[in-house]
């Protein structure tokens, strides 16, 4: 286009937008892209020199394969388990009349935004010979036993009730959109509710099931602080613990080693996508028509005992691990039963007021996160701008870009960022290495998606002529940002600040490999704590952050009627 | 005040042409509505005057200031225009006089002059002693004045409505019909009014511009749009108009000719330089044809059915000179005739269609 002819005013105006969303495409490259494609180059180039040497020794190590095969088997295991679990319950709680629906959902979904390892630490604790919680009822196994969660079926347990709720909440919103016409019209036709399930909705449900499905292997797959937890006590290591060990073990040393590792989660997880991709291009799922949500079924005289069956489930894996977190976290010394005269809150003081790393940890992960949120939030609004209203290409490519950090598994992009920032960064020659800005710059990359998500839907719902009136007034773009486009957006957009802040709080995979003494968080606070026997203050640390979390989820119901549906995975 | 010049301008998305070719001169001052049903392009005929989207052909000029061609566009913030949306546009976060104010803050005017000239914008809508309101707590014409104060206070040269009538009950409508009228006539802005409702376009604009498949039909005043329609949609469009086959007996002597029309002839009005064809199109109104005054002259016809619209009959017949073609009138109460009886209807009035400017070659 020439330019040449514009005046003065014109060419601010276009100068100005182009700035902008050059700077955004600029910033989510440097977030996404640089540094998965730092770790291909270290894959292919290990130290900057084209070598397989590398790669032959990955290979050959027995461990590489072993670790492959226990995630392989964990993630998939645990996928299905998960995959019945949340098929099931979200079937019950959307088609059927059951009653305080909102409630089930906030608790049903609860264990997805309660950090994997305090999940991992209060079945722990539920279990097992020193069980606070079962000697409290004298139903403690002997001492001398293992704990049976030390082990491959104990992972896989775990993985499959963290994730449930993945596929209850993608089935869920794939049940909402589906026409109350199709259910009815197999009803006209003389079919039973179990048969309309059977040939008219779990068909037409295929696309969210199998995504969810896909969603929650490559959680699974990337899933660090269950199979920390879980199998480092009894050495049965996954692909990401494996990292973990080599890299805690002998130093950056080993990097193209674990680069190469972090490579094969990664492409296992891409296969997961992409099979997930094969699956949905075979038929077609299209819904035509849209109207309300189904009504409905009636469960009749059942409807208690269905109401019986979920509520229990909700207590067994809610309400017992963390009464198991509680106990052993109210106990002067592990092992000593809890009654009224042993009862003490000292585990919490110790955590809360005297351990220096405890309490550095929870200003680190604070700020850390509440900094993340802050800034993806500054990042996601005139993002979303340009790719729902200014439908520019280049962003659109960088949407699906800025979903592969969160796509891929944890440990990749950690990997990715030491690689990034071992050296110190070009030209001003500042370290990142070693300080907390290396977790910053890993929160900005993989939770920079999160942010997005809900701001993006916000961005659908808002009539767009609000901002051409503004445009009609004379305001520029940066004036419209920040007077009208941003009030606008902002319900949508605290909603993803308050997911990015939840989810970096409660982190521990990334953190595992990029602290620094002085740059801990509190997930690898509560790791060492426990790894060093101290499980008492590893729980009383674990249920404060559980405390919090809930805390902030349930906050949101005050401007819970000013956010678009959907975006909050616990709002119903 | 400025006119506004649309010349040749053309977009197409993909290979659907929603503007092809239109030029439209509005005048200073001038009152002009644009009309067409939904699709037919005048809501891209706005957003392309407004700057929200770019020509692919042609050019768009307001006042001496070239504004959108090929090559240029000036955005939407640099020209000076005002818009009354459709769905008024009210930001739900700001007070009706944060709202109003925000064009007057944009250009860098403080109080106490802002205040004052808000003060007095909401006092030309009727609106003083709502200043602190929210959006949300007004009715749909409330709020329809608010996004007209708000349009105003910057006293743009050219103001923009679209279909700002469309989501208000008909009640409301004939009110603000009049408001908007009365505010045309006090200010003297240019105005372009978007609207798929020919009563609303006949009510207020000074001349109207009948688009259909992102064509311009028709630019002409109220009553020559009416009574002398360039074309077959056009009457047909317009007015209920009936399009019939008849063949033209005489050359026009002022303004007049013989044909020969379902088997009767009659005189209606034409072009002057309209020639003497067989193959002329008449275009009819329902005001035009009556019941004969007398037993045996007019057209014969049998009555189809009958429909009461308040004190007089829509009265449908099927004229037995052509099966295919169906006549509509205006009867007095009581109906002369019941459905299946046959009358013989007047022809009083009509227009000869002239060819050549005919735009349906293309349909």
């Amino acid at each position: 286009m020439r330019i040449s002819l514009a005046d003065p005013a014109t060419l601010r105006t276009r100068v100005e937008e182009m700035g902008l969303l050059w700077g955004l495409v600029g910033l989510v490259a440097l977030l996404s892209l640089l540094p998965i494609g730092r770790l291909v180059v270290e894959g292919l180039a290990p130290g900057g020199q084209l070598s397989a040497t590398a790669l032959g020794k990955v290979m050959a190590s027995p461990a590489t394969w072993t670790a492959t095969w226990n995630s392989l088997t964990t993630a998939i295991a645990g996928t299905i388990l998960a995959t019945l679990i949340g098929a099931t319950v979200a079937l019950l709680a959307t088609l059927t009349d059951i009653r305080a629906r909102n409630a089930f959902t906030f608790c049903f979904v609860l264990p997805l935004m309660i950090a994997p390892q305090v999940t991992a630490l209060a079945w722990l604790q539920l279990f097992g010979p020193s069980s606070t919680l079962l000697k409290l009822i004298g139903m403690a196994p002997p001492l001398g036993s293992r704990n049976p969660l030390y082990s491959r079926e104990g992972i896989i347990l775990l993985l499959g009730l963290q994730y449930a709720p993945l596929v209850f909440l993608t089935l869920r919103a794939g049940l909402r959109a589906l026409p109350k016409e199709l259910i009815e019209a197999g009803l006209a036709a003389g079919a039973s509710p179990l048969t309309v399930l059977r040939t008219v909705v779990l068909p037409l449900m295929t696309p969210p099931l199998v995504a969810g499905i896909a969603l929650c292997f490559v959680s699974s797959l990337g899933n660090f602080g269950i199979p920390a937890f879980l199998g480092i006590p009894g050495n049965f290591l996954v692909l990401p613990t494996l990292i973990y060990q080599r890299l805690a073990g002998l130093g950056p040393g080993v990097l193209s080693e674990v680069a190469i590792l972090s490579l094969l989660i990664g492409v296992i997880a891409m296969v997961g996508i992409l099979l997930q991709d094969v699956m949905l291009r075979r038929r077609d799922f299209r819904i035509t028509t849209t109207s309300s949500a189904a009504r409905p079924f009636e469960l009749g005289r059942w409807r208690r005992p269905v109401e019986i069956g979920l509520w229990s489930f909700a207590i067994l894996v809610l309400a017992m691990p963390f009464l198991g977190l509680l106990s052993t976290s109210l106990i002067p010394a592990f092992g000593v039963p809890l009654n009224a005269k042993t009862a003490t809150l000292a585990n919490y003081a110790y955590v809360l007021f005297e351990h220096a790393a405890s309490r550095r940890a929870f200003v680190n992960s604070f700020l850390m996160s509440a900094g993340a949120a802050t800034l993806i939030v500054l990042i996601c609004v005139p993002l979303g701008y340009f790719i729902v209203w200014k439908k520019s290409r280049a962003l659109r490519l960088l949407n699906l870009a800025a979903e592969l950090p969160y796509a891929m598994p944890g440990v990749v992009l950690a990997i990715a960022a030491i690689l990034l920032f071992l050296k110190p960064l070009p030209v001003v020659n500042v370290s990142l290495y070693n300080t907390i800005w290396i977790i910053v710059f890993a929160y900005l990359a993989r939770f920079l998606v999160l942010g997005l998500r809900p701001v993006i839907s916000g961005y659908l719902q808002i009539d767009r002529t609000l901002e051409e009136a503004a445009q009609i007034a004379g305001a520029g773009l940066p004036r419209r940002l920040v007077t009208i486009i941003f009030p606008l957006v902002a319900p949508a957009a605290v909603a993803g600040a308050l997911l990015v802040f939840l989810t970096a709080f409660n982190e521990l995979t990334v953190s595992a490999l990029l602290w620094s003494s002085g740059a801990e968080t509190l997930g690898v606070v509560v790791f060492s704590f426990e790894q060093g026997g101290d499980s008492t203050y590893a729980s009383a640390l674990a249920a404060v952050t559980v405390v919090v979390t809930i805390g902030l989820m349930a906050s949101t119901s005050l401007f819970a009627q000013r956010l678009p549906q959907g975006v909050l995975p616990w709002r119903d | 005040m400025a006119r506004l010049t649309i010349d040749r301008v053309q977009r197409s998305f993909g290979s659907y042409l929603a503007l092809d070719d239109v030029s439209i001169a509005v005048e200073d001052g001038e009152f002009l509505a644009v009309l067409g049903p939904s699709g037919c392009g005048k809501t891209t005929l706005l957003r392309q005057i407004a700057g929200f989207d770019k020509l692919d052909g042609g050019r768009i000029s307001i006042g001496d200031r070239l504004v959108s061609s090929a090559d240029i566009h000036v955005p939407p913030e640099h020209r000076k225009l005002g818009i009354v949306f459709q769905s008024y546009a009210l930001w739900p976060h700001m007070t009706v006089a944060e709202n109003v104010a925000y064009g007057l803050t944009v250009a860098g005017v403080r109080d106490p002059e802002r205040s004052q000239r808000v003060s007095e914008a909401l006092e030309l809508v009727g609106l003083n002693g709502f200043a602190e309101r929210r959006p949300g707590m007004l009715s749909g014409g409330q709020r329809q004045r608010v996004a007209l104060a708000r349009c105003l206070v910057t006293e743009p040269s050219l103001v923009l409505l679209d279909e700002p009538l469309a989501n208000l009950d008909v009640h409301l409508r004939a009110s603000m019909e009049e408001e908007f009228a009365r505010f045309h006539e006090r200010t003297g802005r240019t105005m372009v009014y978007i609207t798929h409702d020919q009563a609303e376009a006949m009510t207020l604009a000074d001349r109207i511009a009948v688009m259909d498949r992102g064509r311009l039909l028709q630019l002409a005043t109220p009553s020559q749009l009416y009574r002398e329609p360039a074309n077959i949609t056009v009457a047909g469009f317009i007015g209920e108009g009936m399009v019939l086959p008849a063949a033209i007996l005489s050359t026009p002597q002022a303004g007049s000719c013989n044909v020969s029309v379902l088997g009767i002839e009659a005189v209606v009005r034409c072009r002057p330089d309209q020639r003497v064809t067989e193959q002329a199109k008449l275009c009819l109104r329902a005001g035009d044809i009556g019941i004969a005054s007398t037993r045996y002259g007019g057209l014969p016809a049998t009555v189809e059915r009958l429909s009461y619209q308040g004190g007089h009959f829509r009265m449908e017949a099927r004229p037995a000179a052509n099966r295919d073609i169906l006549l509509h009138l205006d009867v007095a109460e009581p109906s002369p005739a019941q459905p299946g009886e046959t009358i013989r209807i007047a022809i009083g009035d009509g227009w000869i269609i002239p060819e050549g400017v005919s735009l349906d070659k293309a349909a």
